[in-house]
């Protein structure tokens, strides 16, 4: 056991342990936008910064291992100014209306949404190019979560990567081609982990559009999927006795909430009534 | 006028940067087999005894570096050369590489033997072709004395294409590996997980000729000159409105009004006009008043004194005519462009500050500035983010260079 104190308290936890896990464990208020329980952290949006004991500069706490002896502040002015900034500046680039915990940020920091406003801003048209979900990057923070699941810590498929400089950075297919001539398989686990709805399956972002889409009158169904032996964990969000989304719990074992496109979209089978009765012609 | 890290006047026109004579005559030679011979451990007292520090603008002490490195259990170790140099106002390496590549090619294969490397990079500017050419010269030469090749140690020199970020050490090696230059988060740290995520010590192109000077020589030749702090010399480039603009090799501790106004070196502005600030250490670095470089000496605990460093070594001079708006405006653009991207203090904060001073919002706009200024500084993942508003915010603390009442 390593003994660490965070915010004056001390307290014991296992090696590996991560300051993030520390923190928050004992009860305390740690915001993130780019980490994800099942990505390696991308340390890229710097709202969980923390005071370390010995350290210049703050540090990241996602990605730092808690160390014996370690002295960790959580809640001083240097923190708080980070994070508020960092509120601000997202704010002031990107269309966060469907950002939750950027909007979490955001009041909890008490951050002032117009303090950098007034210039660029990330704002640009959908790209919609395909039938299975759309790419809405005036809501994109940069998490590099998307490219994470695509590559090494999911689906090792390298479709997309961040290209550009500066505030320039943005996630690309490669010279923005439209994804279905990337090397995109469309298993939508870049949309899984899309903290920022930035990604958004395509039958979500129609039912949005067209104001249909309830969540108070959306329930989940767990099943099995039925497509091959591996039998992956489904949960169905059924709205009007209609599958709207799929998605695969993140605390299964198995998949850790990622699917293949045919378990995440290859659903409409179950709902179409028209009885085949006769072969093909 | 000292020569030290460059040869003499006369031993520059007697033989070619990259020769066998070269080698000889400046007790390269010597030096890498004396370091050799006394073994590693002595290699790295002696590196502690004249407290040497990087010289890239970092200043961390060498010898500390090198014990990491050496102490790590790995059998595969990196040692690589920091040739990227590319911020504005800093060209020293280039003209050290040019004019004497042999002695930091020494250096680097001392390191080598000291940390127990088998295999060394030199990561050189893409811009710096010259630089390059004159590099793979020498390395025919030490190929030739039969320092490098097969069973010994290997260099290999890779280019950068053109990001000033990929001078930052944890972004050099993922360059080096194929990928975008990231910087990566530490720890872990480059002397446990560097390149390949092996140990990896990584040094500035004249902290290693400082270290074939000092085994070419001896502890006590190395102390004569310099400070107690600080002993030997640095390079320094002046740039800006001085007389004579170029690469000065001086002691540390030279005065700064002396290195600036001295015939021998900078020779005043040059203009015939005042001076009226002074940028010491690059484009991350800071403006001193003309008042405080009168007083300053070139050490770093004597430029503390004014929250300056040493940096690299790059002088920028500005004379009465300057707009230090536009200055200013220059910098913030060189950091927007130069960002990775990766970090979102740096990614949007270089771009807002860019924004303000294009805008002519400074002075209106400080306490929004300075916050975000302080949350770039201490929450950006690497050097650039954290530097990045460094002139800025000395420049505005001077309220003197701008007939402003009050400081930032």
């Amino acid at each position: 056991m390593l003994h660490l104190t965070i915010d004056g308290v001390s307290i014991n936890v296992p090696a590996g342990t991560t300051v993030l896990e520390a923190a928050r464990g004992m009860g305390e208020y740690v915001p993130t936008l780019c980490w994800h329980p099942n990505l390696t952290p991308a340390n890229a949006c710097r709202a969980c910064v923390v005071e370390i004991e010995g350290s210049r500069a703050l540090v990241s706490s996602c990605s730092r291992q808690a160390e014996d002896g370690m002295v960790v502040k959580t809640k001083t002015e240097r923190v708080h100014n980070a994070r508020q900034v960092i509120a601000e500046l997202l704010t002031s680039t990107n269309n966060t209306a469907s950002a939750g915990d950027l909007q979490e940020l955001v009041s909890h920091t008490a951050a002032n949404t117009l303090r950098f406003a007034g210039g660029e801003t990330w704002e640009q048209p959908l790209r919609d190019d395909n039938n299975l979900f759309v790419r809405n990057y005036d809501a994109c923070i940069l998490c590099y979560r998307c490219v994470e699941a695509c590559g090494v810590d999911v689906q090792n498929t390298f479709a997309i990567a961040v290209a550009g400089r500066g505030f320039d950075a943005h996630i690309d297919t490669g010279f923005d081609r439209p994804l279905p001539e990337s090397d995109c398989v469309f298993c939508g686990n870049c949309v899984e982990v899309c903290p920022t709805g930035a990604l958004l399956d395509k039958k979500e972002y129609e039912l949005r559009q067209s104001g249909r889409w309830e969540e108070q009158d959306i329930t989940t169904t767990r099943t099995t999927c039925s497509y091959c032996g591996v039998g992956c964990e489904l949960e169905l969000h059924v709205m009007d006795n209609q599958v709207v989304k799929v998605t695969s719990p993140e605390d299964n074992p198995i998949t850790h909430g990622m699917l293949c496109v045919k378990g995440r979209y290859g659903y409409e089978y179950v709902q179409v009534h028209e009885d085949i009765t006769e072969p093909a012609p | 006028m000292i020569y030290r890290l460059f040869p003499n006047p006369e031993l520059e026109l007697a033989t070619a940067p990259a020769s066998r004579e070269r080698l000889v005559e400046r007790g390269f030679e010597r030096a890498y087999e004396n370091a050799q011979e006394i073994g590693s451990d002595t290699v790295i007292q002696h590196i502690q005894a004249i407290r040497l520090g990087g010289r890239g603008g970092a200043a961390f002490p060498t010898a500390r570096k090198w014990l990491s490195v050496k102490n790590e259990a790995e059998s595969i170790k990196y040692v690589v050369m920091n040739a990227d140099e590319s911020e504005p106002g800093t060209f020293k390496d280039r003209e050290l590489l040019l004019r004497d590549p042999l002695g930091p090619l020494t250096g680097l294969l001392i390191a080598a033997s000291a940390v127990g490397a088998q295999q060394a990079y030199v990561y050189v500017r893409g811009e710096y072709r010259d630089v390059e050419i004159r590099i793979q010269e020498a390395i025919t030469v030490l190929a030739e004395a039969g320092w490098i090749g097969p069973g010994k140690v290997s260099i290999d020199v890779r280019r950068g294409a053109g990001a000033y970020i990929a001078g930052e050490e944890t972004a050099l090696f993922n360059s080096i590996e194929g990928y975008r230059p990231e910087p990566r988060v530490k720890p872990p740290y480059p002397t446990a997980q560097g390149l390949f995520h092996k140990p990896t010590l990584i040094q500035n192109v004249e902290t290693l000729a400082n270290i074939a000077l000092l085994f070419a020589h001896d502890v006590d030749w190395f102390r004569a000159v310099g400070t107690d702090a600080t002993p030997g010399t640095k390079l320094v480039a002046l740039s800006g409105h001085v007389a004579n603009p170029g690469v000065y090799e001086v002691p540390f501790g030279i005065e700064l009004g002396a290195l600036i106004g001295d015939g021998q070196y900078g020779g005043g502005t040059g203009t015939g006009r005042p001076l009226k600030a002074v940028l010491m250490g690059g484009a991350a670095g800071t403006f001193i008043t003309p008042q405080e470089a009168f007083e300053a000496r070139l050490d770093y605990p004597d430029l503390a004194k004014f929250g300056a460093g040493v940096g690299s070594g790059a002088i920028m001079l500005f004379d009465s005519t300057a707009d230090l708006g536009r200055i200013l405006t220059g910098l913030a653009r060189f950091f927007a462009d130069e960002s990775c991207g990766q970090c979102v203090p740096c990614r949007i904060g270089t771009k807002r500050i860019l924004e303000l001073l294009e805008t002519q919002r400074l002075w209106d706009r400080r306490a929004d500035l300075k916050d975000l200024a302080t949350a770039m500084t201490d929450a950006s993942i690497c050097g650039l983010g954290q530097t990045a508003a460094n002139a800025l915010v000395s420049a505005m603390n001077r309220p003197s260079l701008w007939n402003e009442p009050a400081a930032l």
